[in-house]
C-alpha cells in the first residue's frame, strides 16, 4: 500500500435549486471547479493531473455523457474519465490513484440536473430490471424503498413515528444551511397528519430533486502541502455492491449489508476500532427518512435495532451527542441524483474545516459520509474523513 | 482458453433476426426518454447571431483563441470567455463526405454531402492541429466532393433569407464554393 | 502538464487470466449471463474462484443498447459483484482497454488484491437498429438538428486521413481484408472471412469513402480478465503477464476544430503509457500490438497514434505486409473488431485478452510467428476524444 494520507485540499458546489434555467449542466460543472480550484490554489490546467467525473447517461440524457465531461472541469486533453456511478465512488477511484502512484492531485466532479428531465420517473423504471420487473404493474418506482422500509420497521421495532422524527430533525436542520432549497420548519404532527406516498412514508420523508454541480480535489500529503494548510485528511474509503439490480430478490430487505462492508473497509483503513465513540458527525442518505436509521444501524453507529431508541434519545439532534446530517440530509438539500454523495462529502470537509457557518457542529474532527445510488440499487461507499484543525 | 484449436466452441448462442422475434418470453420495452437542454449563454447568443445572419466566436482574455462554435470558457486556461467577435462566414473544407444513409440506415433519394469547414478565422495558423470550424452541409455535387480538390476547396454560407431563420444551426443552409 | 508515474510501485500488477463468449449479431442470453460466462472462463484459466476475487471493474457503453439505466448496478451479479466493491467505468468505446487500465490502480493502490474486470455490451435489444442509438451521442444544439448518422463522422476522418496522407480505399481496404483472415482462426468470430480488396470495394457504399465491409458490425458478446498482484500472480501461474503502463486522456467534445488525420488524444495517452513502461522507442520495442479498429482506416490511424509507425507512414508498410502475423509487427492477430466483431467494451477487452495470450504463447493458430515480449493495446471513445492505452509484457 502506498505510504502517505490523501487529502482533501478543495471543495466548490453550484446550485442545489429546484432548477438552473441559467446554465447548462457544463455551465454548473465549470462553476463548481472554478470554485474547487480556487479554494485549493491549484491551476488545473498545471497541478490536476487526473480528472474523474461521475455522470450516468440516462440521467444526463446523452448517450455517452463522457463526451461532454473534459472541458468544463479543465480535463481536456488531460487523463480524464467516467465513473459511471455515485460521486463517492469517484472519491474511491481518487484514493486509489493517489496510493497507487499515478497521481498526485485528482479532481472529481459529479452533478445532476433533474429539473431537465421531463420524465423522470420513467428513466427510473428503465433501471429495472426489464424481464421480470418492469412488466409489473408497480406504479411508483420509490415501492421499493416502501418495501425496505416496512421490513426495516418490522426486524426493528422502529415505528412510524420515528420515520417521522428523522424528517422534522433533518428539514429544520437544513434551514441552517444555504445549500437546502427543501428546508422547513415543519412539526411531527403534520408529518404523521399528512398522507402516504409511498407507504409507510409521507411527502415529508422523501426527498425532492435539485440541480447541482460539485468538485472536489484530492492530493497526496506531500502534494497537498504545496498548495494549502487547510487540509482535510481522507482517512479510509469503502465501497460494496450487494446485489444487482436484476437480483432484487436476492437482497436482504431491510437491510444494507453493502453499507457495512463498505463502512468495515473505511474504518479498518481509518484505524477507527469504536465508531459510536470516534466519530463526531455523519452524513448518511436520508431520501427514504428509514435510510437514516438503516445507515446508522450498518455504519456501527448504533447497534442493531437500536437506531430509533438513539434517535428518540436526542443523540443524533444537531446538538446531540452524534449529529446526523447537521446539513438537513437529502430532505433538505434535494437529490442531485449520481451528485447526492458528493455533496454531502462537501457537507463534512466544511464541517472539519470550521467553515459551516450557521450549521457547525462543534469540536468536529472526525467525520463518517455514506451515500446509496437510490432505488433500484443495493450500492454503498463510505468514506471517514478528519481534521486537526481546531474547529 | 489456452491452446486453442479451431474447433473450441466458446459460449454463446446465436440467434437469427426472426428466432430473435419469436422468443417465447421476449420484452419489448420503451421508456419515455425526454430532456430540455438549457443551452446555456454562449450557445443561445451564438443561434441568436444565426437568426442575424452572422457567425459569432468568442475569445479567450487570457490566449487569446477564438472559438467557433463558442464555449462558455477557455477549455486551455480555465477561465470564463467574455468578449465575443464576429467571425467570417467563409472558409476552407477540411473534409467532405457523401451518405447515401439516413440517420435510420434507409438508403437516402439524394445523396447528402456533408463535412468539416475549416472558418477563416485568424490567430490560427494555416496548418495547426486546432482551428475554428463548423460542421454543416456542403452544396458541393457530390461527385466533386470525392474528387481530390475538395479537400481545401474554398466555401462560403449560404444563409437561409432572413424571414425563414428560426436561430438555429439550420439558419445557414449549407457551405457552398467560391465562385 | 506531466503526470508523476511511480516507477517504484511496489506490487507490480499482473494479467493471470482470460475469458471470451463468441461474439454474435444475436445472443440468446441475457447480458448478465453473458458477463458470467466469460467472468467465469477467466476465473477457470487462473484457477481460482469468485471468493478469491476482492474487486470487479465494469465496463459497459451506453446504457440504451442493452436497454437498461444504471447498467453496471445490473450487470454487478453476473460479473461477479455479490457483496463486493464494484464500479463501472465508461469512456464510450475507450472502455474495453480502460476496464483493466482502471483495475491496475485497484490493485496498485493496495486496495485489492485480485480484481475480476468484466467488458459487456448487448446492442441487439436495440430496435429497429442499434445505429439509432447513436442518434443520442451529438450535441443536442449544433449537431441533431443535420441528423447524423454515426458513420458520417467516421467517412470524415477518413476521407481527411486520406487527402493528408494520400491512402487510397484500395490501400486502406488491406486491413479489412488482413483483420477479417486473420479472425478465421478465432472461435469467438462473428464475422470472419477470406475477401478481397475488390470485396470491399463493390461492398454496398454506405458514407463515400466508408462501404459496407470497411466497418465492423453490430455485435453481443463478453469478455473478462482477472488482474491480480504480484504476490498472488506468482502463486496462480508461472507466467503472469505484467501491466507495465497505462495512460488515457480525453480531448473536447468539438471534433469539427481538430485536424482529423491524427488522433492527438491517442498520442497523448501512449506517451502516458510507454513512460510508465519505460519505452522510449515503441516502434523498435513493441512486439505485437491490438490496435482498435471498428473501421479499417482506424488502425492504421492508431497505429500511428500509439507511435508505432510515423504519421501518413502506416498505410504504406501495410502494403508491404508489415503488419501481419508473420510481419515485423503484427497487428489486431485476433482478427480485430472487423473480424471478431464489436460488442463495443467486450472488443477492448477481447483485445487484451488476445495480447495476454499472445505473451503466453498460447494463441494456437493465431501465435505470431516472431518471438514477443512487450505489446500494446488501445480504445478509442467518444467523438473522436478518447485514447485508452495498456502496454503488456511477459
Amino acid at each position: 500500500m502506498g505510504s502517505g494520507r490523501v487529502a482533501v485540499i478543495g471543495v466548490g458546489s453550484y446550485g442545489f435549486r429546484p432548477s438552473t434555467p441559467e446554465v447548462s449542466f457544463q455551465g454548473m460543472m465549470f462553476e463548481s471547479s472554478q470554485r474547487a480550484y480556487a479554494d485549493a490554489n491549484v491551476d488545473p490546467r498545471r497541478d490536476v493531473d487526473v480528472f474523474v467525473d461521475c455522470q450516468e447517461d440516462m440521467w444526463e440524457g446523452i448517450a455517452i455523457a463522457d463526451e461532454f465531461a473534459p472541458e468544463p472541469i479543465g480535463g481536456a486533453l488531460r487523463p480524464t474519465f467516467t465513473v459511471a456511478g455515485d460521486g463517492l465512488q469517484g472519491v474511491a477511484h481518487a484514493y486509489m490513484l493517489i496510493k497507487s502512484g499515478l497521481a498526485n492531485v485528482v479532481a472529481v466532479e459529479a452533478h445532476g440536473k433533474p429539473s431537465e428531465i421531463k420524465t423522470l420517473q420513467d428513466i427510473y423504471y428503465f433501471a429495472m430490471d426489464p424481464l421480470h420487473v418492469r412488466p409489473l404493474p408497480t406504479g411508483n418506482p420509490f415501492f421499493i424503498a416502501g418495501l425496505d422500509a416496512q421490513a426495516f420497521i418490522s426486524r426493528t421495532g422502529a415505528t412510524r413515528e420515528h420515520l417521522a422524527i428523522v424528517a422534522v430533525k433533518n428539514r429544520n436542520n437544513g434551514l441552517r444551511n444555504e445549500r437546502a432549497p427543501y428546508a422547513s420548519r415543519v412539526r411531527l404532527d403534520e408529518v404523521l397528519s399528512a398522507p402516504y406516498s409511498v407507504y409507510p412514508m409521507s411527502r415529508y420523508e422523501i426527498a425532492g430533486f435539485s440541480d447541482a454541480s460539485i468538485t472536489v480535489v484530492l492530493a497526496s500529503e506531500d502534494a497537498a502541502r504545496k498548495f494549502t494548510d487547510r487540509v482535510v485528511w481522507l482517512d479510509g474509503v469503502g465501497y460494496s455492491t450487494e446485489v444487482g439490480s436484476g437480483s432484487l430478490e436476492w437482497h436482504e430487505w431491510g437491510r444494507m449489508p453493502s453499507m457495512r462492508n463498505a463502512a468495515l473497509t473505511a474504518y479498518r483503513l481509518a484505524g477507527v476500532s469504536n465508531p459510536e465513540k470516534d466519530i463526531s458527525l455523519a452524513e448518511v442518505e436520508d431520501r427514504f427518512s428509514f435510510m437514516e436509521l438503516l445507515s446508522v444501524e450498518e455504519l456501527l453507529l448504533a447497534p442493531d435495532g437500536e437506531a430509533h431508541r438513539y434517535l428518540e434519545n436526542g443523540d443524533f439532534d444537531f446538538n446531540g451527542r452524534l449529529p446526523v446530517n447537521p446539513s438537513g440530509g437529502s430532505l433538505s438539500m434535494g437529490i442531485p441524483l449520481e451528485a447526492t454523495g458528493l455533496g454531502r462529502f462537501l457537507e463534512a470537509v466544511m464541517q472539519l474545516r470550521g467553515e459551516a457557518g450557521a450549521h457547525q457542529v462543534k469540536g468536529a474532527k472526525r467525520a463518517v459520509v455514506a451515500s446509496w445510488r437510490g432505488v433500484p440499487s443495493y450500492t454503498s461507499v463510505v468514506s471517514v474523513l478528519s481534521s486537526d484543525i481546531e474547529g | 482458453m489456452s491452446e486453442r484449436k479451431g474447433e473450441v466452441k466458446l459460449p454463446g448462442t446465436k440467434l437469427s433476426a426472426k428466432e430473435m422475434y419469436s422468443l417465447l418470453g421476449l420484452v419489448e420495452s420503451a421508456p419515455q426518454a425526454k430532456y430540455e437542454f438549457s443551452a446555456g449563454p454562449s450557445l443561445s447568443k451564438f443561434l441568436q447571431g444565426l437568426k442575424e445572419g452572422k457567425i459569432l466566436g468568442k475569445r479567450c482574455p487570457r490566449c487569446g483563441r477564438i472559438y467557433v462554435p463558442p464555449r462558455d470558457y477557455c477549455e486551455y486556461c480555465h477561465v470564463p470567455l467574455t468578449n465575443w467577435v464576429e467571425v467570417p462566414d467563409t472558409g476552407v473544407v477540411h473534409t467532405a463526405v457523401v451518405s447515401y444513409i439516413s440517420t435510420k440506415r434507409e438508403r437516402l433519394e439524394k445523396p447528402e454531402v456533408v463535412g468539416v469547414i475549416r472558418l477563416d478565422v485568424p490567430g490560427y495558423k494555416e496548418d495547426s492541429y486546432e482551428f475554428a470550424g463548423l460542421f454543416h452541409r456542403l452544396c458541393i455535387d457530390p461527385e466533386e466532393a470525392k474528387k481530390d480538390s475538395a479537400v481545401g476547396m474554398k466555401v462560403k454560407a449560404r444563409w437561409k433569407p432572413k424571414e425563414q431563420r428560426t436561430g438555429s444551426i439550420l439558419d445557414i443552409e449549407c457551405f457552398e464554393p467560391v465562385r | 502538464m506531466e503526470v508523476v508515474s511511480n516507477l517504484f510501485v511496489k506490487d507490480r500488477v499482473a494479467i493471470v487470466g482470460a475469458g471470451l463468449t463468441t461474439f454474435m449479431r444475436r445472443a440468446l442470453e441475457t447480458p448478465r449471463e453473458l458477463a458470467w460466462e466469460a467472468a467465469r472462463q477467466a476465473l477457470d484459466q487462473a484457477g481460482l474462484t469468485l471468493k478469491d476475487i476482492d474487486c470487479v471493474v465494469i465496463g459497459s457503453a451506453p446504457d440504451t443498447f442493452d436497454g437498461v439505466h444504471l447498467k453496471g448496478e445490473y450487470l454487478a451479479d453476473g460479473s461477479g459483484a455479490i457483496n463486493k466493491p464494484m464500479t463501472r467505468v465508461y469512456v464510450g468505446g475507450g472502455t474495453g482497454v480502460f476496464v483493466p487500465v482502471s483495475a491496475w490502480w485497484h490493485v496498485a493502490s493496495g486496495l485489492c488484491r485480485t480484481v475480476l474486470a468484466v467488458g459487456e455490451e448487448k446492442m441487439s435489444p436495440a430496435h429497429p437498429h442499434p445505429q439509432y442509438v447513436f442518434r443520442y451521442i451529438w450535441d443536442p444544439i449544433l449537431h441533431r438538428p443535420l441528423e447524423l448518422n454515426l458513420i458520417w463522422i467516421f467517412a470524415m476522418e477518413m476521407r481527411r486521413y486520406m487527402a493528408k496522407c494520400g491512402a487510397k480505399k484500395e490501400d486502406i481496404a488491406l486491413v479489412s481484408v488482413k483483420n477479417k483472415r486473420n479472425a478465421l482462426d478465432n472461435p469467438a468470430a462473428q464475422v470472419a472471412a477470406n475477401i478481397t480488396v475488390d470485396d470491399v470495394l463493390k461492398s454496398e457504399l454506405l458514407v463515400w469513402p466508408v462501404n459496407e465491409l470497411d466497418i465492423s458490425p453490430v455485435s453481443d458478446g463478453a469478455a473478462a480478465l482477472v488482474i491480480a498482484s504480484e504476490n498472488v500472480a506468482r502463486q496462480v501461474t508461472d507466467s503472469p503477464v505484467w501491466i507495465d503502463g497505462v495512460g488515457f486522456t480525453l480531448d473536447n467534445q468539438h471534433w469539427e476544430n481538430r485536424e482529423l488525420a491524427f488522433p492527438r488524444y491517442l498520442n497523448y495517452a501512449a506517451r502516458m503509457a510507454y513512460r510508465m513502461a519505460g519505452i522510449e522507442r515503441p516502434w523498435k520495442e513493441i512486439d505485437v500490438a491490438e490496435p482498435y479498429d471498428p473501421f479499417d482506416y482506424k488502425e492504421l490511424h492508431h497505429i500511428e497514434g500509439l507511435m508505432l509507425a510515423r504519421p501518413c507512414e502506416a498505410w504504406k508498410l501495410l502494403k508491404e505486409g508489415y503488419f501481419e502475423r508473420d510481419g515485423e509487427l503484427p497487428t489486431s492477430p485476433s482478427g480485430g473488431l472487423l473480424g471478431v466483431g464489436n460488442p463495443i467494451a467486450a472488443a477492448g477487452v477481447m483485445k487484451v485478452a488476445e495480447l495476454f495470450w499472445q505473451l503466453r504463447y498460447e494463441a494456437g493458430k493465431r501465435q505470431v510467428k516472431k518471438p514477443v515480449h512487450k505489446a500494446v493495446a488501445n480504445a478509442w471513445g467518444d467523438l473522436m476524444q478518447a485514447g485508452t492505452v495498456i502496454v503488456l509484457s511477459n
